[in-house]
């Protein structure tokens, strides 16, 4: 762009400014807002390269180049935290896009007004709960002296298991809550989808012979495809950002859970609140963001390739 | 039509299950809240409790106890909070709707830019103490939760679907932009208003990520952070237990917890009809629209 067009647009900018100015003022807390809590905070992310000061600040710090990024992936913990943020988002969005589907695909079926409408009001409610009313829930069942499951493997001659102390059941605890609280809501927005299909397909079909069955695989489930699809994609991009409200309030700070629960997202957390480390903290965070970055756009690349309607930008 | 209607009562029967899976966790929980301490420590938590007790409710709203003064901070954060969200929303969302302002765009580029990359947790952890937004009540309103892009997104798109007509015939009878903002376009972006109002509400109340990063004292922990930190401490109990002179019980820690967690979703069960109602609406727009 050469200069004289770019005076021309500060001119033009200016006189919508002047002309719009009481909009202009309607917009600027937010702007401000965004300023301060977004761009600001950009020239913080440096602070991965120092050794950080909470006195010194981030304009007189000591540079170290990579010595952090070394410092985590020199230590044991690198892997294993990738890997369980990785493997457990795996597992929630296999599992909970299939709950979801199978029910939006039956609650399709059923026709008797009030029992949809109850069902889907129970069904959603877990959404609205915060992980840490649901934390009392999960002991209300895994507590080792008065939680019901352990109640039943009595009751069934079997000893009690202190479920806190088994890191190798927490992948499967965990997906299970995850699954409880979200497949309600993802149901109902598959239902949503599916009640906007069009209904002379169905009328078509019926027309032609077919069951509901046959509908159901043939037209529902193929049409339903795309959005399923976005859905997934948009949270494979998001693969490497684990839910820390969810682990944290479920594991808290468990050290023998570790192992199984502890995601990026949680160590970050412990490095700069309870190690107090923000530069070490910072290293991690950039590595989570560049390789979530990666991903965000690999999957936008595919979506747009296979399936044009898809793509987010 | 026989297989039909075999299949027709299990997939009847399925939902029915699911729902009860959804449901009789939370009555288990609120059933341990209203059982009597000594009968838990028996028989351990149960679904049908031999003694009732409403001890642990007494507890909790006794004056002066730690789960009252945190409900009060909670109620006031939220009402505070969400207020100031939906109106710096929707004053941004009437400007970025507005077809006369010809930059809108370049303003919505603004605010995209900053939903798609963020800096992560520690520059927001560095900048909130920069400013000063630790150890006080602001910490809880400001971060995070004062103004959300996607909830700006939903006003705008909203807003984009009033007939500009409206506008045009306002500015010849010569009202101001101001008048028109608040007068005509958002009266009648009411119902997208209460949607965002009901996200934003949601989210503070819900919030403890704002506590747990920016908040040491007691005195400021907002309902959900007390009850984190009430499954660890018992002299919390303790202290409700002797502010209500009730040192003659049993501590009844387990029924408090359980209690406390109950009074903390108390408020939606209350609003749970619109709740449901804007939010599947919210969100259906939302993830259609991206």
């Amino acid at each position: 762009m050469d200069t004289k067009l770019r005076r021309k647009h500060i001119v033009d900018l200016g006189m919508d400014i002047v002309r719009n100015r009481a909009s202009y003022l309607l917009v600027l807390p937010a702007m401000i807002y965004t300023f301060i809590f977004g761009y600001m905070t950009y020239p913080y992310m440096l602070v991965a390269f120092q050794r950080f000061n909470y006195k010194k600040g981030i304009f007189n710090g000591e540079w170290v180049g990579f010595h952090n990024f070394e410092f985590f992936f020199r230590s044991n913990k690198a892997f294993t935290i990738t890997f369980n943020t990785i493997f457990l988002n795996v597992l929630f969005i296999v599992f909970g896009t299939l709950t979801a589907l199978a029910i939006s695909l039956v609650l399709n079926e059923l026709r008797k007004k009030l029992f949809l409408k109850l069902s889907q009001s129970v069904m959603l409610f877990p959404h609205f709960i915060s992980w840490i009313v649901i934390s009392y829930v999960l002991y209300a069942f895994f507590s080792m002296d008065m939680g019901i499951i352990n109640q039943i493997l009595n009751k069934l001659g079997l000893p009690s298991v202190n479920w806190y102390t088994e890191p190798t059941v927490w992948p499967v605890i965990l997906t299970l809550m995850h699954v409880w609280k979200g497949a309600g809501m993802s149901a109902v927005i598959y239902l949503a989808t599916i009640t906007g299909i069009d209904d002379t397909l169905y009328e078509a079909a019926q027309i032609d012979g077919a069951n509901r069955w046959q509908m159901c695989l043939r037209i529902t489930i193929p049409l339903m495809m795309p959005t399923v699809i976005i859905l997934t994609l948009l949270s494979i991009g998001k693969i490497m950002y684990g839910d820390f409200g969810m682990i944290y309030a479920l594991v808290g700070d468990n050290g023998t859970l570790y192992q199984t629960t502890d995601i990026i997202d949680t160590y970050v957390f412990r490095s700069l609140r309870q190690v107090g480390d923000p530069s070490e903290a910072m290293a991690v965070g950039l590595f989570q963001s560049a390789v979530g970055f990666v991903l965000v756009f690999g999957t936008n690349l595919l979506t747009r390739k296979y399936f044009r309607d898809g793509a987010l930008y | 039509m026989r297989r039909g209607t075999l299949s027709q009562t299990i997939m009847y029967a399925g939902i029915t299950i699911y729902s009860l899976i959804c449901l009789l966790p939370m009555l288990l929980v609120l059933m341990i809240s209203i059982t009597d301490e000594d009968s838990i420590l028996r028989n351990g938590y149960s679904l049908f409790p031999e003694d009732f007790s409403l001890l642990a409710y007494k507890l909790i709203f006794t004056g002066g106890s730690q789960a009252l003064h945190s409900y009060m901070i909670t109620i006031v954060v939220t009402l505070v909070g969400t207020v100031l969200a939906v109106t710096i929303t929707a004053m941004a969302g009437y400007t970025l709707s507005n077809k006369s302002v010809r930059y809108r765009n370049l303003l919505a580029l603004y605010f995209f830019i900053t939903m798609i990359f963020t800096a992560g947790i520690v520059p927001w952890y560095l900048m909130n103490r920069a400013l000063g937004l630790t150890n006080n009540i602001l910490a809880l309103i400001i971060p995070s939760l004062l103004f959300s892009p996607f909830n700006l997104f939903l006003v705008r798109n909203f807003m984009s679907g009033i007939p500009d007509s409206l506008r045009e015939s306002a500015t010849i009878d010569g009202a101001n932009d101001l008048t028109i903002a608040f007068r005509i376009f958002l009266p009648l972006s009411m119902p997208v208003l209460a949607t965002i109002a009901l996200f934003y509400g949601l989210d503070y109340w819900n919030n403890w990520w704002n506590a747990i990063m920016l908040i040491d004292n007691r005195d400021l922990y907002p309902l959900q952070f007390m009850l984190l930190q009430l499954k660890s401490e018992i002299s919390m109990i303790n202290e409700m237990t002797m502010i209500a002179g009730a040192d003659d019980y049993t501590l009844p820690s387990e029924s408090v917890k359980m209690a406390t967690a109950i009074v903390t979703i108390g408020p939606i069960v209350f609003l749970y009809p619109y709740l449901q109602k804007y939010f599947v609406k919210g969100l259906v727009i939302g993830s259609v629209k991206g």
